[in-house]
């Protein structure tokens, strides 16, 4: 098991962990996601053994690891830049930790062998890294990693060089290799579709702290904090008022408050809506007009403006949104309680 | 752990990133006309006082030409030495300054890069300061250095003239070595290598070296290259190395001689060079047939 405890890293002025707590069970992937400077990387760093912290500790198996250098650490990394030595072939690429902790040559080229036909690379053992395509030098990079039989596996952003596609293939082999070989992951990600399709858990990261750590639909669906709640995936701020039995009316339904906490009856509140758990109702009569249409494939995006001057975004099945560009439209929640955030003069949309 | 059945579906040929390099031959130019005149000019130029110096070392004392004046090189005994001291000298500075410099520029990249222009300020002084003062500083330490230094330095031009040159050599290797680890993504390799259980030390020599071959090669060549031209501090110091040598056989009388001996240093000199290409060359082909 994995524990970060109150770490903290500062550079210069600038925070880059303001007292991180984690811990990540063993066998279990856990994506820190968040924008670029929050943190999530430089926590991976530090959990690798690439910095240090200025306070806190990091615990391996109940084992305070902060102050051990790299090298001793077992711990397998794949980097977001292409890291294969260019003066090895593939076989060397991935037999390289073997070598460095003394196995038999026949031996770790064998095991290098195993790891390549895992990753599916045998005809490229000989080949040099130049001679590979982007994705096929992660994936080496990953049997690299994997040789050492590592402890924990950091991913610091592996796929965001690849093309769309191949990082949508990459990640799903990724999830699968992690699962079967039952190994403790740290991924790091900007991009959320990855952190929610590949994790266990997901921990949404700020300023240097974890905002939420949950399971991706958990923070999904019920995002802890306006950030996470804004950050992962888009999201409606629709204006309501809070009604006496914790409930909230917007856009004329009446919806259950899922966190009412001391916000009183009648405040202004604004209710935080999935662009998904909203549907468009075709009404010539209707108090929105459709000003943006984008086609996505299976869905389409709608930007539909009320005539309060309000922008809601709808997402809905391509063959259920019966709408065009220009048509007036009603709107229809599809949800039956939201998060509500209180409306302050500042936080006007 | 064991890997057992678990793996990606082979022949799913990811690609993605970066294409992998074109299989490309080499394709066959007819050089233009202008292009072989200006090489015949520039071989002329270059080759002409070549030949004719190569032609003149021919010359022997009864007036034949003959291979007399490289026989008398050969067997002058006292020449001979002072070859050996040179390329001892060369052979000494130029791994040294590889290995002090190497693991400074790497550093200076890697923790310190605010010091890079300090690096390079500093790395120059050599050319600012003339040989002349270094020299005059080290007859001063000479005279002034308690005897064992003074035993333990001056007693042997390698172990005098040594330090001196991987000093006077830091202006060019500095800037080899500093292009060569330019070149490369040296954070991502250097944390790759360290990830993976390597030592600082196995990083450089396993990692680091091989990636910046070319660089330190180049770097030993120019350090070789000093070493085989140096005369100031040498001759101040009353050393007799190659160069020094070279100038008391040209001021002797028996020119035939001095310029044998001229053709001697720069066909070592090119020979060098030409090792040099033909190692950079090896760099670029990993082995035999998957060169693309």
């Amino acid at each position: 098991m994995i524990r970060f405890e109150g770490v903290q890293r500062q550079f210069g002025q600038v925070t880059a962990l303001a007292g991180l707590d984690l811990e990540i069970e063993k066998g279990e992937l856990i994506a820190l996601l968040g924008p670029s400077g929050c943190g999530k990387t430089t926590a991976l760093r530090i959990l690798g053994g690439f910095d240090r912290p200025d306070a806190g500790r990091v615990l391996v198996n109940d084992v305070d690891v902060s102050s051990m250098p790299p090298n001793k650490r077992d711990m397998g990394m794949v980097f977001q830049a292409y890291s294969l030595f260019p003066n090895m072939d593939v076989r060397t690429n991935v037999a390289f930790g073997l070598r460095m902790r003394r196995r038999e040559k026949a031996k770790r080229l064998k095991q290098a062998d195993e790891l390549l036909e895992l990753v599916g690379l045998t005809q490229t053992a000989d080949r040099y890294p130049y001679q590979l395509s982007g994705g096929q030098q992660q994936r080496v990079a990953i049997a690299r990693a994997l040789a050492i039989e590592p402890t924990v596996l950091l991913l610091d952003e592996p796929l965001s060089a690849l093309d769309a596609r191949v990082r949508t293939q990459l990640r799903a082999e990724i999830r699968s290799l992690q699962q079967r070989l039952g190994i403790t992951t740290l991924f790091v990600t900007h991009d959320q579709s990855e952190a929610l399709s590949i994790a266990d858990r997901v921990g949404v990261m700020q300023n240097g702290r974890l905002e939420q750590v949950d399971t991706p639909e958990a923070v999904y669906r019920h995002p802890a904090t306006p950030f996470v709640a804004e950050f992962v995936g888009a999201m409606n701020r629709v204006s309501g008022r809070l009604g006496d039995a914790g409930d909230v009316q917007v856009l004329s339904q009446r919806l259950k408050v899922l966190n009412p906490n001391s916000m009183e009856s009648g405040a202004a509140v604004y209710a935080l809506l999935r662009p998904e758990g909203v549907a468009v109702v075709p009404d010539p009569a209707g108090p929105g007009e459709v000003t943006q249409r984008t086609f996505l494939g299976s869905t389409v995006r709608l930007e539909v403006t009320l005539d309060t001057g309000q922008k809601i975004l709808v997402e809905q099945p391509t063959q259920d949104a019966g709408v065009a560009l220009g048509d007036r439209t009603g709107l229809r929640i599809l949800v039956e309680s939201v998060i509500v955030e209180e409306m302050v003069p500042s936080s006007a949309p | 752990m064991s890997f057992g059945s678990v793996g990606i579906v082979p022949g799913d040929d990811v690609v993605g990133g970066p294409e992998p390099q074109p299989v490309t031959k080499g394709r066959k130019e007819r050089p233009r006309p202008w292009r072989i005149a200006i090489f015949v000019l520039a071989a002329l130029y270059f080759v002409g006082p070549l030949a004719s110096a190569f032609k003149f070392s021919l010359i022997q004392s009864n007036g034949s030409y003959g291979f007399g004046n490289y026989g008398q090189i050969i067997n002058n005994s006292a020449i001979r030495s002072a070859l050996i001291t040179s390329l001892e000298i060369s052979a000494i500075t130029a791994v040294l300054v590889v290995v002090l410099m190497l693991p400074t520029v790497v550093w200076v990249r890697l923790r310190l890069p605010k010091l890079t222009l300090m690096m390079e300020g500093v790395t120059l002084l050599p050319i600012v300061i003339p040989p002349v003062v270094l020299a005059a500083g080290l007859e001063e330490l000479q005279s002034h250095a308690p005897e064992w230094l003074v035993k333990l330095l001056f007693n042997h031009p390698v172990t005098a003239l040594t330090p001196f040159y991987v000093i006077l050599a830091l202006p060019f290797t500095y800037r080899a070595l500093d292009n060569g680890v330019r070149s490369i993504d040296l954070h991502t390799l250097v944390d790759a290598s360290r990830n993976l259980g390597a030592s600082w030390r196995q990083t450089i020599v396993h990692v680091i070296l091989p990636n910046v071959e070319t660089a330190v090669l180049g770097a030993m060549f120019l350090t070789i290259a000093l070493c085989l031209g140096e005369v100031v501090i040498a001759t101040l110091l009353l050393y007799h190395t190659f160069p020094v040598a070279l100038i008391q056989e040209s001021l002797s009388g028996t020119a035939g001689i001095s310029v044998a001996l001229s053709i001697i240093t720069l066909a070592f000199t090119f020979g060098l060079l030409f090792a040099l290409s033909f190692l950079a060359g090896r760099r670029h082909r990993p082995s035999s047939g998957r060169m693309i």
